[in-house]
């Protein structure tokens, strides 16, 4: 059975990179008595793979990963078994089952939402109009940065990849960015964009970058139908 | 949200922020403010090290157990974060509440390796907490040291306002009880300490004049207050079963050196090899039951969702219910997710079979401690491993699919001769020999691998060899180039694989492991000049340290290259730590006369331990 968790990652553990993440839940699986599936071979890992690595310092309320296992309890048995091991700061939010032909959360990301902030203790270091700047800026028709690539320099332009900019609170630019394999933009190329044309020092410390939601699209050639990874699968009731 | 000492612009420039952050699980929590006591626990290295220590696991627990104390962690900032914190003036915090170390009542501080002293000075420094034990007050924590190094703390003993010598789950008890009530009736740091002195197995430098000869060595070491006794008794735990286990250990977010359940089967050994200050210290072997460990097993892995179980102890095969207890660990949960991975055993056709069993043999290989290149110098050290032990061994294991071989020596050891340092080649040509004698050519999955790897041997406190004269940095490396050219002599030499250890740190762990109180300036000197992380090769920088000697006037060959006479007074006598100073007397002499002493279980030596009512000493006597 496929299993598709969404979780949230706040507070401290934002500084825990992502492989340790992923050796975190494997943890969290044998603590829970999850009854995970293994590979074979001498040492057997999880069957688990993550829809996204999130950066250091990030923060998330929609945080994917699929797993498979042998049997379950119902969705809500198990949000409690995993939230009772998991650390203060990560927290399951949902836990659904997929269809055993489903698509693995990886593979189906193509967009990602964002709100960026400026922290408290770091707004003395920046401008108070900076939100609307920035919320302006990602409004532009041309957003160049220069890729570095293996084949050497070329200039790509990120506007067109920047599905919907808005303000919800003054305080706060919101971003749904094209995000997964085919083309991934993170807000901090757009914040390191904005303070290079203002040729200002980028600190990437006075920023709060906040992941909401990931989400596959159902039309990928045409206009876009943005579903949020969850939607994929069915809460577990008991029976 | 748990608030953290360091701001976001230092976590997101330092390597590995999650070192600084806690949080972890199975971390404990309580409030400060409902607490009598709190206790720093500190592992004076980079958090990935310290975190692995059972030690400090074990007296967390222990600690985190009492009501009225909230034991915390400590552990040294990386070389990054160090600068920043001295730019910044950032005190030193604890890992949990993230707060000052300095307000802590205790820091307590352990001493697993000599390398670590500078890292000692640096958790002072960056505490703001004086260095020298004299300098403080009330204002600052009760600087305590424990660990295998306070086998000799001399040389650290200014830094130290109290040490603790032997197995820390004894008498700490007491000491929080005495500290609650020093504080209590208003009662000064002094008054507080010299109540300490009293109890078993706490030595207070500050409370002990050491007086010295002309040529240097010590002439009397004496105590000068009236509440310090003259000689300190090292305290053991007496039942290893039922003592302080921690269920819950905390559980790392990054990945630590030991990232895994771990199992102390027992405590001490039974060989008594002469150069192992281990196999000395910890006597007499004190067993857990078999029936404790299993049941550790299955709570540990629930509460940390390990994926790896280990046993420890010096010496595994000589646990008396070995077998048992791995069979049941693979019965119970080799190919269920947990990795099982085997301490090295003694090789013989039980470890090879269930070494078949957790791993995949192409991929790991066998490992021999010989320590010595030839008969002759083994029984110098009573390494009781014959060169048959080690053919036959690696014969079956060739036959069960192995193809590489690991061989351990030592280098530098007394009485070793040009014969004995080849010997190391020669021994590791005939392993590769019995590789070819014993696999048919169309079963060989390519050559044989067989790596010799030789450490500097240190004499040690406590060991026959404490006497014993140690190699100049040049001696240690000439013998190196003797086995290596003899390596290179060798008919399959293509098999054969030769490292060798650094020589000028082995020369200061020497100075550091039997210096006296005089060494201590060099220590600081040599920190105040930027050593720091002496263990790590990348950190280590040998002029410092010679700078500091010439600075402080002293000679770092006093304390290495000398041979110690049999009535000299070691800076370290005033501890007794159970073993008689005849019996070591004795086994230096048979050391030299090539004369084996039996194991414990064959024949007692009469060590001296069986004072103390326990273990391997009294097995098989209806002990009442
Ligand atoms: S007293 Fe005898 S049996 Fe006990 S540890 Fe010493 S040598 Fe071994």
């Amino acid at each position: 059975m496929k299993i598709r968790i969404k979780f949230s990652k706040q507070g401290p553990v934002r500084f825990i990179g992502h492989l340790d993440v992923m050796r975190y839940f494997q943890k969290v699986m044998r603590r829970a008595g999850v009854d995970i599936r293994y590979s074979e071979g001498f040492s057997p890992h999880q069957i688990m793979s993550f829809a996204s690595p999130l950066s250091v310092g990030l923060t998330s309320n929609g945080e994917y990963m699929d797993i498979e296992v042998n049997s379950t309890g119902s969705s809500a048995e198990m949000i409690k078994k995993i939230n009772d091991t998991n650390v203060e700061g990560i927290k399951v939010l949902s836990y659904r089952l997929l269809l055993d032909t489903a698509k693995n959360a990886m593979s189906q990301v193509a967009a990602a939402d964002y709100c960026v902030r400026v922290k408290d203790e770091y707004s003395s270091e920046i401008s108070p109009d900076f939100p609307q700047n920035f919320f302006n800026f990602c409004k532009n028709e041309k957003i160049e940065i220069i890729k570095t690539t293996k084949k050497g320099e070329r200039t790509v332009n990120l506007s067109p990849f920047i599905y919907e900019v808005k303000m919800p609170e003054p305080d706060t630019v919101f971003l749904k960015l094209s995000s997964g394999s085919t083309v991934n933009v993170k807000p901090e190329q757009l914040l390191t964009a904005f303070f290079s044309e203002k040729q200002i020092e980028y600190r990437p410390y006075v920023f709060q970058v906040e992941r909401e939601e990931l989400y596959a699209d159902e039309d990928p050639e045409g206009q876009h139908r943005f579903v949020p990874l969850k939607e994929y699968g069915q809460d577990i009731t008991d029976n | 949200m748990r608030k953290l000492a360091l701001s976001d612009e230092i976590l997101l420039n330092v390597q590995q922020p999650a070192r600084y952050i806690g949080g972890e699980v199975n971390s404990v929590m309580k409030d400060p403010e409902k607490v009598d006591i709190r206790f720093a626990m500190c592992f004076p290295d980079v958090y990935e090290i310290g975190m692995s220590h059972l030690g400090i696991q074990i007296l967390y627990d222990m600690f985190n157990r009492r009501d009225d104390v909230y034991c915390e962690r400590v552990y040294s900032p990386w070389t990054d974060l160090d600068q920043i914190m001295r730019e910044r003036k950032i005190p030193l915090f604890s890992i949990e509440t993230q707060m000052p170390v300095r307000n802590f009542d205790f820091l307590g501080i352990t001493l697993q390796y000599e390398m670590c002293y500078t890292n000692i000075l640096q958790i002072l420094d960056l505490s703001c907490i004086p260095l020298h034990s004299e300098e403080r007050t009330w204002e600052d924590p009760i600087v305590i040291g424990g660990g295998p190094c306070t086998y000799n703390p001399e040389p650290i003993a200014p830094f130290f306002d109290l040490f603790y010598i032997g197995e820390g789950e004894v008498v700490y008890d007491e000491l929080l009880d005495r500290y609650k009530e020093a504080k209590k009736q208003g009662k000064s740091r002094q008054e507080f300490l010299e109540a300490a002195a009293e109890i078993p197995g706490i030595y207070v430098p500050a409370f002990y004049d050491v007086n010295y000869k002309e040529d240097g060595t010590i002439a009397s070491m004496v105590p000068v207050n009236s509440h310090a006794p003259a000689v300190i008794a090292r305290q053991l735990v007496g039942d290893m079963t039922g003592a302080c286990y921690p269920e819950r250990p905390v559980v790392p977010f990054i990945r630590a050196t030991q990232d895994r359940v771990v199992l102390e089967i027992m405590r001490g050994c039974i060989r008594g090899c002469r150069f192992c200050q281990a196999g000395m210290v910890y006597r007499p072997v004190r067993e857990r039951s078999a029936d404790e460990l299993k049941r550790l097993a299955y709570a540990m892995l629930k509460n940390t969702g390990h994926e790896e179980i280990s046993l420890s102890s010096l010496s595994s095969s000589d646990y008396t219910h070995l077998e048992e207890i791995v069979n049941f660990l693979i019965d119970e949960f080799d190919g269920k997710g947990v990795n099982v991975s085997l301490p090295s055993l003694r090789i013989d056709a039980f470890s090879l079979d269930v070494m078949s069993k957790v791993q995949d043999v192409k991929k790991s290989s066998l490992t021999f401690a010989p320590e010595a290149g030839s008969q002759r110098l083994r029984n110098v050290v009573n390494k009781g491993l014959t060169e048959e032990d080690i053919l036959s061994g690696s014969a079956e294991a060739f036959r069960g699919g192995w193809n590489r071989v690991k061989l351990y020596f030592m280098l530098g050891l007394p009485t070793e001769t040009v014969q004995d340092m080849e010997g190391i080649a020669e021994l590791s040509e005939k392993v590769a020999e019995v590789y070819y004698d014993t696999v048919p050519k169309e079963e060989r999955h390519g050559k044989v691998q067989v790596t010799a790897s030789t450490s500097f041997f240190v004499p040690k406190p406590f060991t026959p060899f404490q006497w014993a004269r140690m190699c100049t940095k040049e001696e240690f490396l000439e013998r190196a180039a003797i086995v290596n050219r003899k390596m290179k002599e060798m008919l399959n030499k293509k098999s054969l694989r030769y490292n060798w250890h650094e020589a000028d740190v082995t020369v200061l762990e020497g100075v550091l492991a039997r210096g006296d109180r005089r060494v201590s300036a060099v220590i600081e000197e040599a920190y105040r000049n930027g050593a720091l992380y002496d263990a790590w090769s990348e950190h280590f920088d040998n002029n410092i340290w010679m700078n500091a000697f010439e600075t402080c006037g002293v000679n770092p060959d006093f304390y290495t290259v000398r041979e110690r006479g049999l009535n000299e007074i070691f800076p370290w006598d005033f501890i007794d730590s159970g073993i008689s100073k005849e019996f070591l007397k004795r086994e230096w002499e048979n050391a030299v006369n090539e004369v084996v002493t039996p194991n414990c279980r064959a024949r007692c030596s009469g060590c001296g331990v069986r004072k103390y009512g326990s273990g391997v000493c009294f097995e098989g006597e209806d002990r009442q």
